[in-house]
Parts: structure tokens; sequence; C-alpha cells
């Protein structure tokens, strides 16, 4: 275990090293720079120009920049916000919670309603229900999320007057169940897709393991099939799905952006909108950094995870 | 060279066909009935918005402000107008035009991106390979929404630029699927023997290699037309994409949120038309990944 753990974590490192290096060309290579928000203003000469960037050392040579950058990035000084005028981890992370409550809210809510229909869809491989399953989840894959979001909010805001059309809570109520009342209509747009991919995915987990041997041996011993399914299959079926949340992770995070644009939830996905209305550069880099390592992470996790939960991954 | 040629595994042999519509892939494709279903849709769609505009009485950009909000299958407007009185079924087939283009076109240059890189790094393995591959699974790290429009958002937008953008955020996953492919089909006699034989490593590359391992790559270019078209459909509802006054069907979408409770089909028919074009690519998709390879599902 300690040699995987090591393998899996030095991996992880050089992605993180490859990851920081595309975010720092992306920002720096393209047109306007980290400049341009006082270039667009007009009111600066080139001479204020040069000396802002020569304080901000924009003036050295690209690699130098980086070394630099990244170094303060690692020691958790993300820069100051141009909008907001503090540390942008800050920034970051007073919006963070809202999206986490979003992610996490939806995951579970898709995982339950996923997995359950992946494991009776491979139970009745082929029936009406399997079928219905394969082609709902299709199309719940190609339906914009924003427009799926425009949709709940038609109907059941706007029409059925049930849900509240969008915030994260009413100003002034700030209780429990107001605040859930509100995370009902974002929380099952997002979980659509993620629904469908932890159906899919469970579903073919179910049927690898379904036509393994020991689960005819237990058949054989005349174990009920009830019990078959439900604790000797379905048991060893999920385990791969810990892999699948971790893959799932960049989705969620793009599908969650979207979302919070719709339902105006103030999370890290519309701060990341707005900064880049804004073009606040070192808040849109820190985002771009926080959810490439979020993701990283996950998937470092998840496959740590696996590797304790299934013994056989490790000396793979 | 003691074996004989007959030994050899050469590449799988192709078996006599007496017509190209009778092939079995064909066949197994139109048993697919969704499969059909996209491909005809598809067909439709793409028919509807090239031709369509040419026959409407109205234009996409005609401005008939008396007739602002006109509901759909009322009047002269069968689906009814927008915000200034334009002619909503004028404006989505010309939205269809850019957005199946920008699906295409997005497609064609991140499958050659995709698949060079896959190529390249599946052949050479080693160091290249390692290099390679690991910038993919970087460049998988970021959402893709994230670095779509945090690219987007510092240059002009145009159709070629977004067009270029969805490509650069959307070839590593092919890139990927090729990697694979060709790192097991280089180990086998028919490559070896190519190489032996004193082939470039081009012509092994993309005369023996690659042909083999097409059938995957069909099925990632078809389900890449659907990404395509939902991410254009993202970046530019989210304002970041193809800017009015040229119409896509993500933009459509754009301003239609303000008028969800008076007009509520301007934001439902763009919608929808996205929802119908990209369930047919993806059921093209599983349908071709079906018939190309009938081992897949087949336990």
């Amino acid at each position: 275990m300690g040699s995987f753990l090591a393998r899996r974590v030095g991996q992880a490192g050089v992605l993180l090293l490859i990851v920081s290096i595309i975010g720092f060309s992306i920002l720096h290579l393209a047109p306007g720079g980290p400049l341009s928000q006082f270039a667009a203003t007009g009111d600066m000469t080139q001479e204020d120009l040069d000396r802002v960037a020569r304080q901000m050392g924009l003036d050295r040579p690209l690699p130098v920049q980086y070394a630099e950058w990244l170094w303060r990035l690692l020691q958790g000084d993300w820069g100051v916000s141009y909008r907001d005028k503090q540390p942008v981890l800050r920034v970051i992370g007073s919006h963070l919670g809202a999206t986490l409550e979003l992610m996490l809210s939806s995951t579970l809510l898709a995982m339950m309603i996923g997995c359950w229909i992946g494991v009776l869809g491979a139970i009745r491989r082929y029936s009406v229900f399997d079928t219905l399953a394969t082609v709902g989840a299709m199309i719940a894959l190609s339906i914009p999320t924003f427009w799926f979001g425009l949709v709940v909010i038609y109907v059941f805001s706007v029409g059925l007057g049930w849900l509240p059309a969008g915030n994260r809570y009413t100003i002034g109520d700030g209780s429990w169940s107001d605040r859930l009342h509100h995370l009902i209509g974002p929380c099952i747009v997002l979980a659509l897709v993620s629904t469908a991919v932890w159906s899919r995915y469970m579903r073919s987990s179910m049927l690898d393991v379904i036509n393994q041997d020991y689960i005819r041996t237990a058949r054989s011993k005349g174990i009920p099939e009830r019990r078959i399914l439900f604790q000797h299959a379905v048991r060893n079926a999920l385990l791969p799905m810990i892999t699948i949340a971790g893959l799932h992770l960049p989705t969620l995070l793009s599908g969650a952006l979207v979302t919070e644009t719709v339902f105006t939830w103030p999370g890290m996905g519309r701060l990341f909108l707005d900064s880049i209305g804004y073009r606040d550069y070192p808040t849109v880099m820190g985002i771009l950094m926080f959810t490439a390592m979020l993701v990283l992470l996950g998937s470092l996790l998840a496959d740590l995870l696996y590797g304790v939960a299934d013994p056989r991954i490790r000396t793979a | 060279m003691t074996s004989p040629v007959g030994a050899i595994d050469g590449p799988p042999a192709k078996p006599a066909l007496t017509s190209r519509w009778d092939s079995p892939a064909l066949r197994r494709f139109r048993r697919h009935r969704l499969a059909v279903f996209g491909a005809v849709t598809i067909l439709v769609l793409t028919l509807a918005c090239i031709v369509g505009p040419f026959l409407l009485p109205f234009t996409d950009t005609f401005i008939d402000i008396r007739q602002r909000f006109a509901p759909p299958l009322s009047g002269a407007h069968v689906l009814g107008t927008d915000q200034l009185g334009r002619d909503m079924l004028a404006r989505l087939l010309m939205a269809g035009r850019i957005s199946l283009a920008v699906g295409f076109a997005a497609m064609a240059i991140s499958m050659v991106i995709g698949v060079c890189v896959g190529l390249v790094a599946g052949y050479y393995g080693g160091a290249i390979g390692a290099v390679l591959m690991r910038f993919v699974d970087a460049m998988l790290c970021f959402p893709s929404i994230f670095l779509l429009l945090a690219v987007s958002a510092f240059i002009h937008p145009g159709v070629e630029t977004i067009i270029l953008l969805i490509a650069f955020t959307a070839w590593m996953e092919v890139a990927r699927i090729v990697e694979a492919q060709i790192k097991a089909l280089r180990e086998r006699d028919f490559a070896v023997a190519a190489e032996a034989l004193g082939a470039s490593d081009a012509r092994v590359m993309i005369r023996e290699l690659l042909p083999n391992a097409i059938a995957p790559i069909v099925v990632a270019a078809t389900l890449n037309v659907a990404h395509a078209i939902l991410a254009e459909s993202y970046i530019s509802f989210l304002g970041y994409g193809i800017q009015p006054p040229t119409p896509s069907w993500g933009n459509m979408l754009d301003n239609a949120q303000g008028y969800l409770t008076s007009a509520p089909w301007l934001a439902m028919l763009p919608g929808a038309m996205i929802t119908l074009a990209v369930t047919s690519f993806n059921f093209i998709g599983d349908g071709l990944r079906d018939a190309l390879d009938p081992r897949t599902d087949a336990r």
C-alpha cells in the first residue's frame, strides 16, 4: 500500500505541475494580458502602464514570472482580486460553501436514483424499464443544463409557484427550511446529468458482477436471489463507482457553473463568470487553478479509496 | 523467417460483400432504430437549415416592432416572434446553420489534433508518449466550461475562434482512445511486418495502424459533434460565445430568461432544437458503436 500511495501521489504532483503551466500560459498568452483592465480605461498613459507592468513584475521573462507565481501559489499567496481588493483565496473560500452544498446534495440525489436505475436495469436487462432507462439517460445527457434549469423555473416557479426562482435564501430569512426550499430547484437540475451517468456506469458494473463465478456459486448454494443480488452483487458493483465519482468531478463542476448562473446561486461558478466580466485576472486564474486542483485531488482520493476498498488494485 | 506467411495475423480480413449496402455493419446500424431516427433527424435538420431560410417569407433579421412577442401558431409567424418582432422559425434555422457548422467544424479539428497526438503517443511510446499523455491528463483536469470561458473571455469572439476554442478543449478523449488502440495494434504481426519491410514510421501509422483503429474513431467523432454543439450553446448562453446579431441556438437563449413569464417560447424552442440535435448525434454514436464493434454489450 505504501508504494502504491507514493506512486499515486507522485503522479498527481507531476500532473499538478503540468496543470499549472497550462493555466499560466493560457492567461498570459491571451491578448490583453493582465494589464488590459488598466489599458481599457484610457486614462493611463503608456508610461503609467509600463510602470504598473514593472511593479507587477510583468516586464520579466515569462519563465521567471511563472516560477515566482508558482512559488507564491504553493505558499497560499494567490494574489489579490482586482475587484474585491481581497486575497483571491479568501474570495474563493467565501463562495466555495454554496458550490459544495449544491454539488454534494445533487451528487447524493443522483447517486441514490442513478444506482437504483442501474441495478434494476442490469437485473432486468433489455426489459421495457431497461430500454426506457437507457434512452432516458441518453436524452438526459443531451439536454443543455441551462435550458433544463429554465424549464424547471418555468414549470415549478412561474407556473406552479412551488419553488423560488433563484438565490440561496430569502433576504431577511435564513432558516434551514428556507435554504432547503431554495436548494431543491438547482439540486434537481444539476443532478440530471449525474443521474444519467451514474445509472449507465452502475448498470454495466452490475452486469460485470452478476456474470462472475462467485455469483453462480452463491446461486448453486441455494441462496435466495434477492440476497445474492443485493448483498453479494450490488456491494461489489458499487466499488468501481468510487472511480466514477472522481472522473465525474469536472463535468459536475461545469454543470455547477451553469446551474449557479441560471438560479443566481452565489457559488464559485458565478464568481468565475463575474470575474471574467470584470477582467479580474487573479480571481479567474485562481478559480481555474482551484477547480483543476480540486479535480486532481478528487481523482487521487478516488484512486486511493479504491485501493483501500479493493486490494487487487494496489498490486496492479 | 521460417514461419509461413499464412501464420502472420494480418489486418482483419474484409468479408466479400455482394453490395456496399449489404454490409453487416450497415445492417446492424439499420436495426438500431434510435440511431436511424437520429440519422434521419440530423439529415432533415441540416437540409432545413440550409434550404429553409430561402423559402420563408421572413428573414432572420427582419424586425417588425408591431409584431413583437407574437405567440407560436398565431398569424403569419408559425413559431411566433421574439422581443424585436423577428420571426422565430427563420432565426432558429439560421441559428441552426451556425450551431451545426460549429459542431461539425470543431469536431473535425478536434479529431485531427486528437488522432495526431494519439498516433504519435501510441506509436512511439516511451518518453514522448508519456509526456503527451500526461499533457492530455492535465488538460482533462480543467472542467471544460471553465477552460472555454477563461480563454473566450480574453479574445475577440467570432465564429472561427469559437470553433478553434471548442476543438482545443475537446480533443483529449480522442487522443486517449487512439493512443490505446495504436499501442495495442503496433505489436501485431502486420504492423511489425510493415516495419520490417522498411516502411516509414508515418506510413505504418497512417496506412497500417490507423485504418484498423477507425471504428472507435468514427464513434468518437460522432459523439464529439454532440459535445461541440452543447459546448457552443453553453458559452453562447453565458454571453461569451457567438455574438448577436449572428444567431446561434445558445445565444437565442441568452436573453430568453427575462421573458420566461411573458414569452416562454423564446426559451423553449431553441433549447428543444439543441436537445434534438445533440440527442440525435448521441443516438447515432451509440448505433455506430454497436454496428462497428459487434462485441460491445454482447455479453
